[in-house]
This record gives structure tokens, sequence and C-alpha cells, in this order.
């Protein structure tokens, strides 16, 4: 029976990053399609603890590797030890979520694999043998469905485009390996984590972003994510200016996000913006200039000043509580 | 210090991209081309490097003839020399990271830096297989601390940094919640995200220059590569286009519509 193994990802903190949840979900549809077994790989210096909160996603093992060596995370040092485990399992398919860490570790593991490979994965077709994804290209603005042809297919999985998977499908079977660290030419030397008290970009459920048109003053658009408890995003010429940090940036070559509720105030809308933002359920535009581009993606558009707008929406959103 | 930097040609970002009818590619007319931007900061952190180290920035292009605008305008930025590989027909990251590779067994650079993505592909891959193929290490999405209006941003100072034995490179990177250092041991492959670096503009003087500086052709053939590309493309699509929205008059039209309609809040 053919194999698709899924990489979970542990946090610097040790938790699970959740959008392993999501890429479990895509690797389950096309364990369905590809008549597959779904398999989880998690390996890292202590990942015991997260291996139990796979053990309900419907999968039928989770491959287990700790090892010191693995404590922080290089693609040098991951690579081998994946590409170890996707071997002995004869995997046809390995996946991993679009993260930062699965963008930088999965193209050097399909090198080491001989393998083609999917970045950004939206969905998948095909049966049997015969499977296509479809990922997105020119930031957005064409979606291309490819084949790849090497015996072992690699893809990375955008979060936002699959649900996550659930705790109460099964019992996968826990198993516990000892991998081999090769040694790495690169050596970590820190993390500095940018701490916040709101929801990560990625997972909020509301998203507020400002634009040029804040002229870097983020007061309102801040006050207005804390009463919805919603996350806080901005385009690019914010973070270009180095008006607010660069983790922020909504985009095509920033985070793309697909909330129920996006708030755009003061962005103008440009396709590389767009890009990012385009999936989100329901779009509010908050604009002076009634031409911006944002209003032909908005559901709902207010051609107003956005210092005007933000606190008057704030106050009634309050009453609503 | 000797740096192999990337300028693959790509489409203009604010070029207006569209699928043809039936589904086999873009509508190349009336649209414009540039080197890919992330590739253009690689050239840029190349060039802060070795006005530091001393050295020599050498740019390596894929494609057919036109390419070489793409290779001028890296040298008119003051890469010294060029390498073209002359390849038209499809290519894929795989093929790409397997020409770069024998194009830096050649030239034995210190130190490769490309673009994290091309705009066109969007893939996000070559560095890291070219980092597998030469078994060296990677540093992608490198990027900078200080805002794009910084003093160190002012006076052109690289931010990646050789460590004070110069036998590796310290880059910070942007990750998920946060920015990650690596120190790489050279020779060593860099990936650039947005924030590494404002390019620089060709001078006049530099784009005098550049027509002048040689440029080297090589062929798949020459490099001893098989270039079948190991992804084929289906077919493209446009993305589904979203129903026009309303403009509403007021925040009270706004919050109703938001909770009746949407059922957002």
């Amino acid at each position: 029976m053919p194999i698709v193994l899924i990489v979970a990802e542990q946090q610097p903190d040790g938790h699970l990053r959740k959008a392993s949840l999501n890429a479990i979900t895509a690797g389950k549809q096309l364990a369905d399609k590809a008549g597959a077994e779904l398999h989880i790989a998690l390996i890292g210096k202590d990942p015991a603890k997260v291996a139990d909160e796979l053990k309900g996603t419907g999968a039928k093992a989770v491959h287990v590797g700790a090892a010191p060596e693995l404590e922080h995370y290089l693609a040098e040092t991951y690579a081998p030890v994946l590409a170890t485990l996707a071997t002995e399992l004869k995997a046809d398919f390995v996946g991993m979520a679009s993260t930062a860490q699965g963008k930088d570790l999965l193209p050097r593991l399909a090198a080491r694999l001989k393998a083609a490979m999917a970045t950004d994965v939206t969905g998948l077709n095909g049966s049997g043998g015969d499977i296509t994804f479809n990922r997105p290209m020119w930031a957005g603005n064409v979606f291309a469905e490819v084949k790849l042809t090497t015996p072992v297919k690699v893809f990375t999985v955008r979060a936002t485009e699959f649900a996550a998977a659930g705790s109460g499908e099964g019992a996968a079977e826990v198993k516990t390996f000892t991998p081999k660290v090769e040694a790495s030419k690169t050596k970590f030397v820190e993390f500095k984590e940018v701490k916040s008290a709101r929801p990560e970009l990625t997972e909020a459920k509301v998203v507020i972003s400002g634009g040029r048109g804040t002229k870097g003053d983020f007061k309102e658009i801040e006050a207005l994510a804390d009463e919805l408890g919603a996350a806080v995003g901005a385009s690019r010429a914010v973070c270009d200016a180095g008006w607010v940090p660069n983790d922020l940036q909504v985009g095509q070559t920033g985070k793309v996000v697909a909330p129920a509720l996006y708030v755009a105030a003061g962005i103008s809308g440009a396709i590389q913006h767009l890009a990012g933002m385009k999936s989100s359920k329901t779009i509010v535009a908050i604009n002076k200039d009634a031409e911006a581009p944002i209003f032909q993606v908005a559901d709902y558009g207010i051609v107003a000043d956005l210092f005007k707008v933000l606190p008057e929406l704030r106050a009634e959103l309050h009453k609503l509580k | 210090m000797k740096i192999l930097v990337t300028a693959k040609r790509v489409e203009d970002p604010e070029s207006k991209i569209k699928v043809k009818p039936d589904g086999s590619g873009i509508v190349q007319e009336g649209l414009k081309y540039k080197i890919n931007p992330f590739d253009e900061i690689g050239v840029e952190e190349g060039l802060r490097l070795v006005a530091k180290h001393q050295g020599e920035v050498v740019v390596v292009s894929i494609g057919g003839k036109e390419v070489q605008e793409q290779l001028r305008h890296a040298l008119a930025m003051g890469a010294h020399r060029a390498v073209w590989v002359n390849h038209t027909g499809p290519l894929d990251q795989f093929g790409i990271a397997a020409l770069l590779q024998k194009v830096t067994e050649k030239e034995k650079p210190d130190l490769v830096i490309l673009g994290k993505q091309s705009i066109d592909d969007d893939q996000n891959q070559v560095g890291q297989y070219l980092a597998e193929f030469l078994d060296w290490g990677q540093a992608t999405f490198a990027s900078k601390v200080e805002s794009m209006e910084s003093e160190q941003e002012k006076n052109k100072v690289p931010a990646v940094t050789l460590t004070a034995d110069g036998k590796a490179v310290r880059v910070i990177r942007e990750v998920d919640n946060g920015l990650a250092t690596l120190e790489c041991q050279l020779p060593a492959v860099v990936t650039t995200d947005l924030r590494l670096n404002t390019p620089r503009y060709a001078s006049l003087p530099g784009i005098m220059k550049a027509k002048s500086k040689p440029i080297e052709e090589l062929t798949p053939e020459k490099l001893g590569v098989d270039v079948t590309p190991k992804i084929q493309i289906v077919k493209l699509a446009s993305p589904p286009a979203r129903k026009a929205g309303i403009k509403v008059p007021d925040v009270a039209t706004l919050v109703d519509k938001l909770r009746n309609e949407a059922k957002v809040v």
C-alpha cells in the first residue's frame, strides 16, 4: 500500500505548530485519493509529549524520533533524518505545512530524496497513481495544476486551505526510533521570539490590517483588534518603512491569511497584498480613495478616513457585547 | 571573497498576469520583464559584502538570449562578470538547481546568494536544493533587524556578516514568531527575504561599464546536466473571482451587515 508521510512541527517553545494539523488533513485527503496509508513523522529533542496530540488525528502511525542534537531545528540535521525515515517506510508522498520551517526543510529533503516538489498546495486531484496538485503562481494570480513525475513526491500545504485535523479519530500507533544525526556545517546561534498577546496572524479568526493610510499610527488598528480579540496585520509598504515589525506583513511575500473577517484600513490593495488575504471569508475595506483596488475584493467598503471610522466601529461593536 | 548571485528573468511584479483561454500558459503580449526582485536583493547584498571584504561578484542567469538584459542589469549595479546558461524550453526547480550546482562547482565561490523565491513560480526551492546537492550549509530567508530607514541601510552595510575568523557567515533569518540567527561555515548558500536591503539603482557610468563586462556562455549540454522537467504543468487557471461587494454609507450600516448578513460579529 502506498504511504503518505506528513511531517509535524514543534515550535521552539515545544508546542505543536497548529498548521501541522491542517497539513495532516491534506495528507488524509491525499491518502484517500491515492489509496494510501497516512503516517506522521515528528522529530526533535523531546517530541514525545506532542506525539500524544497527534494520536487521534486519523493516522495509521506516528513515528517519533528523539535526539539531543535535534534540539534546535536546522535543515541540515533534520533533512537526513527524515529522508532516512521516508526511505525506510518507502513513502510515496512526503508533505508538511508551508510554515517557515516547512519551506526551509522540505526542498532540502526533496533534493535528498531526488524528488520533485510542489510548494503551497491548495488542493488535490486524481486518484490512485495519478495524483495532481493545485498551487498558486504569480502571487496567486494564477493557479496551476501540476504533476510530479519522480517516484517520491514532496509538497508543502497552504494551511488556510485545509481544516485542522481533529483529535477523536482512531488511535495511531506511536513508533519511536533513534535518529542518527549527521554533523552540521551550520550552527544555531539564537532564536528571538517576537511575543504578542494577540493571536497568531495565520491562525486568527479576525485580522485588522493597516496600510500606508495609517501613516504609521497603529493605535486605532490595535484598539479595534483588542476589542475583537483579533490579530494585527500590515501591508508591505508599512513593514518596509519600519513602522511595524516585519512579521505582521500580509501578502504573497509575507503571511497568507484566510480569517472569517479581514478589515483592511488604509490599504490600497496592491496585487501582492491581495494575494495574501483574498481567501478571507468576509473582507471590509476602509479607504479615503474610492478608486482603491481593495474595494474590488471587499464585501463591504466604506469610503472615509480610517481615523474616523475605526473608533466609531469599535464603539458600535462594543455596544453589541 | 567570491560571491555567486542569481538573476532570474521574471514578469514585472506590477504586470497583470492573465491565463490563456486554453490554460496552456499566460498571455505574453504586453508584458514587461525584470530581474526577480528577491534576486536583485541578493545582488545588492553580494555587492555590499564585496565592498567590505574585497572580491568578486559573479552573476548567473538561465534562459534564452533575452536573459542577458537581467545579467546586464546586475552588471550595471556593479557585479563584475556574468555567466549565461543558454537554455530555452521548460525548466523546473530541480533542473535549475542541478545547473547552478555545476556552475558553482566551476566557479568555486565562497557564497551563493539567491532570492528566496522567484515571483513567477513562487516555489521557494532552488536555494535549498542547491545547498543539498553541494552538501553545503544553508541559511534561507535572510533578513535584518533594523528598519529600512536605519543608518545601516543608508550606509549600505551588509546584513549578512562574516565571523571574525572569516570562515563562516552569520545570518539573521525571518521565521515564524521571530528571528533565528545561524552561523554557516563557508562555502554556503544564502537566500534573501524582502527586508534584507534596498537594492541600489544602476548609475549611468555603471550602465556604460556593464556593456563591456564579460558574459560567458554555457549550455546544459556543456555542463552535462539533463534538465528534463520532473514537474509537469497540466494546466493553468485564474483564481475564482470574488463576487462584487457593496459600498456602505456609514459605520452603523456596516455593523448591521457584518452582524446580520455576513454573521461574523
